[in-house]
């Protein structure tokens, strides 16, 4: 049987994006695969007894070696914040390629905690910075130091000891561009540094908090238990600087879909299931659900998104128990139909992502296929015609051809660059100032202007005639050509109208991070939380690929 | 040091800001960046470029001919350099493209040498006294090693170079002759035991 890919007009909806999960073939989850086998090391621990200081952790595999480094300074309660505009942290940390120097470490002892406006070198790979969730660090450290492990319901309402609120990669501030490292097979698949960074980020805060107990009542304290810090991941905050990535990078966002998509495809189009394999399934099923009611938001727009999740969820699962027979053919398929026609998006795309569990051979290989060369896909191919570029549009864009532009609602925000922070924000056009300096995000309303101005023009002419004439529409021009080829390219919504939800475009992006517990403060930034329940670097050899769900 | 995400960046939204279209401004972005790899004075020539734009009288040229001259004013080299590349397919027959004017050619050559990658052929490219062969956008060959602004070039020639050997038949046969000292001769056992020995090709 041959099931066709899911149509990207319903797919790259926003709405649909802002549904998605974690997977297998999240970036957390690939990354802790492709370094199971790599020798951690903690090679520098030089923190005072309030646990300021440097410290130097790294993998290592053969002659390769990524090293973080840590900088852990005195932060003022009084500049402690999450937002963009803080130039304070609690920590700060670089991912460096290699071994790091002691000229290394002083020069970016300097440099990594003014993130922004320090400069780092292609020696370095990542930067990030984080504060502590100053409730539960001081907690854990009074409990640890008076001999008790601290109290769970806490720990896990919280979920980590520390929260990012950036991570930077690819030439930013002058670190490694991406050319310089794209050839090593163990970072195929997108953002694996970055994860790699987080990762031992958290690894970081579980030894501070120990040593800073320990330091405070060494004949009393004992270490933080290894199954506590197993359920502690390390917590993000994230504001609409992440958006406009998915818009800018569009054959990096077909890929991630489209290996999504695949999976998919493959799973349904599996004849016969075996027992293992779907009571995998229901077994990850069943327990995630502890994940959604440990969920912890604030934000009403949440709570109704995990309250119809859970009953959703919670009926599909007395479905599968009471109704549904895995031994009849394509029973995923079966699944899936019935998802659509019963549920709402949420729990179909939650389903989808519990589908791929069983199916390590068919996910795997996709993986490494999730990563872009995307100056390949550059030059417009300018000897093409008008007639072919219209009919590119009218088949891939007819959802957004029906959007009328005249309408204020429609043409209602405009995304632009803070100058303060050169960070992406949105506002609204028509009462804020800025929009001539509008970036070019809004690729709904500019592909529909391409159409109407493709209509008034002769069908024979050639691209490089047209654009001759029309420069304005060069950047949507390029963006036809690529979904020509590149059929999850391009979110199918329009992201500058009055029912755009931004958070929906963060959390596309983050589900394929691998996050969980997204929460919302606002409908333009949240909190989530990483590696939460992931094995301990000691643990890597030989851990359990279901974490998630333990 | 500069990354070279940092440099496109910078380049696209300077070029934005003065004035161009996003989508060409993405252009320049990727040139300079492309100038800065092959060790060019790309943001040398650019910041200089944005920031006298306004003082220089400049004239667009959207359709590329073989002569190719303006008075009293110079070409922009950004839309020169654009349309020449959107336009290469129809201009690789020519022999010789010529251009009088150009403000800041250092800007119009990185669009030149991705004309080379689409068509395949070296291009060559004279800037008055400065030559440059550009090997389809993967290297560039030149008498030109200031890292210098050049604020105009009077006389600018691009020749697309048919792809032919830079070597002689016989220079070819001679270096030939001698890799097939690296092939074994086949006695009659090695041909009875060769790949698809003894079977029949004329069913």
């Amino acid at each position: 049987m041959n099931i066709p890919l899911r149509d990207p007009k319903i797919v790259m909806k926003l709405s649909r994006l802002g549904s998605f999960h974690q997977s297998r073939l999240s970036f957390l989850r690939s990354f802790l695969k492709e370094f199971k086998d790599w020798d951690y090391k903690r090679d520098l621990f030089e923190l005072n007894e309030n646990g300021y200081g440097t410290a130097v952790f790294s993998f290592k595999k053969k002659n390769r070696v990524y090293s973080l480094i840590c900088f852990a300074n005195e932060l003022d309660e009084n500049e402690r914040s999450d937002r963009v505009i803080a130039t304070k942290w609690d920590t700060a940390f670089t991912l460096f390629d290699g071994v790091p120097t002691k000229i290394d470490i002083e020069r970016l002892k300097n440099e990594v905690p003014k993130q922004e406006f320090g400069r780092l070198s292609y020696k370095e790979l990542t930067l990030s910075r984080a504060n502590k969730s100053v409730r539960v660090f001081n907690h854990v450290v009074e409990s640890l130091s008076n001999g008790v492990q601290p109290n769970k319901e806490l720990l896990a309402k919280v979920g980590y000891l520390y929260r990012t609120t950036a991570v930077y990669g690819s030439g930013k501030f002058g670190l490694a561009d991406r050319f310089r490292i794209k050839n090593r097979e163990e970072i195929y698949g997108p953002f694996r540094l970055e994860m790699m960074l987080v990762y031992l980020v958290r690894q970081f805060t579980f030894d501070q908090v120990n040593h800073v107990a320990n330091n405070k009542n060494p004949k009393k304290a004992v270490n933080l238990d290894l199954e506590i810090c197993k359920s502690l991941g390390i917590g993000n905050s994230t504001g609409l600087g992440m958006a406009p990535f998915i818009v800018n990078h569009p054959t990096l966002l077909n890929n991630w879909i489209y290996a999504r998509e695949v999976s998919l495809k493959k799973i349904r189009e599996i004849k016969n299931v075996a027992i293992t394999e779907s009571n995998l399934f229901k077994n990850c099923l069943k327990k995630s659900i502890k994940n959604i009611t440990s969920w912890n938001t604030e934000s009403e727009y949440q709570i109704k998104k995990i309250k119809s999740l859970l009953n959703n969820l919670n009926q599909f699962i007395l479905f599968l128990d009471n109704e549904f027979n895995f031994n009849q053919e394509y029973p995923f398929n079966k699944l899936y139909e019935y998802l659509e026609e019963k549920y709402e998006e949420e729990c179909v795309e939650y389903v989808v992502s519990m589908m791929m569990e069983p199916y390590d051979n068919i996910v795997a290989p996709l993986v490494k296929k999730m990563s872009s060369e995307e100056d390949k896909y550059f030059n417009i191919p300018t000897e093409r015609t008008v007639f072919e570029l219209k009919t590119i549009i009218k088949n891939k864009y007819s959802e957004i051809l029906k959007i009328d532009f005249e309408k204020k609602e429609n043409n209602l925000n405009f995304w632009f660059i803070s100058k303060n922070k050169e960070e992406p924000r949105l506002a609204n056009r028509f009462d804020e100032n800025g929009s001539d300096l509008e970036q070019p995000l809004a690729i709904a309303r500019d592909i529909k202007k391409l159409y109407e101005t493709l209509l008034l023009s002769k069908n024979s002419s050639t691209i490089a005639m047209f654009l001759s004439n029309n420069a304005d529409l060069r950047h949507v021009v390029r963006r036809a050509f690529i979904v020509e080829k590149f059929p999850y390219s391009e979110i199918q919504d329009n992201t500058i109208g009055q029912e755009i939800v931004p958070i929906d475009m963060l959390r596309l992006k983050l589900s394929f991070f691998g996050a969980l517990k997204f929460d919302p403060r606002s409908d333009k930034w949240l909190r989530i939380c990483m590696f939460q329940g992931a094995p301990l670097p000691e643990q890597l050899k030989n851990y359990d690929e279901h974490w998630v769900y333990n | 040091m500069k990354s070279l995400s940092e440099i496109d960046t910078v380049s696209k939204r300077s070029s934005r800001a003065a004035g161009y279209a996003w989508g060409i401004a993405e252009e320049v972005g990727k040139n300079i960046r492309l100038l800065e790899i092959f060790s060019l004075p790309g943001i040398k020539n650019l910041n200089e470029f944005l920031n006298k734009k306004k003082d220089i009288k400049l004239k667009n040229l959207n359709f590329i001919n073989e002569d190719n001259t303006v008075n009293n004013s110079q070409y922009c080299p950004v839309i020169a350099g654009v349309n020449f590349l959107d336009q290469i397919k129809t201009l690789e027959n020519l022999k010789e493209i010529k251009f009088k004017n150009i403000a800041y050619p250092m800007l119009f050559l990185p669009f030149v040498s991705r004309a080379s990658e689409v068509v395949g052929k070296r291009i060559l490219l004279k800037l008055d006294k400065n030559e440059f062969l550009l090997n389809f956008n993967n290297s560039i060959s030149s008498n030109f090693s200031k890292k210098e602004i050049i604020k105009t070039a009077e006389n600018i020639s691009i020749k697309i170079l048919k792809n032919e050997d830079s070597f002689s038949e016989n220079e070819w046969k001679e270096l030939y002759k001698l890799s097939e000292e690296t092939f074994v001769e086949e006695n009659e056992s090695l041909k009875n035991n060769a790949a698809g020995a003894g079977l029949t090709d004329n069913d």
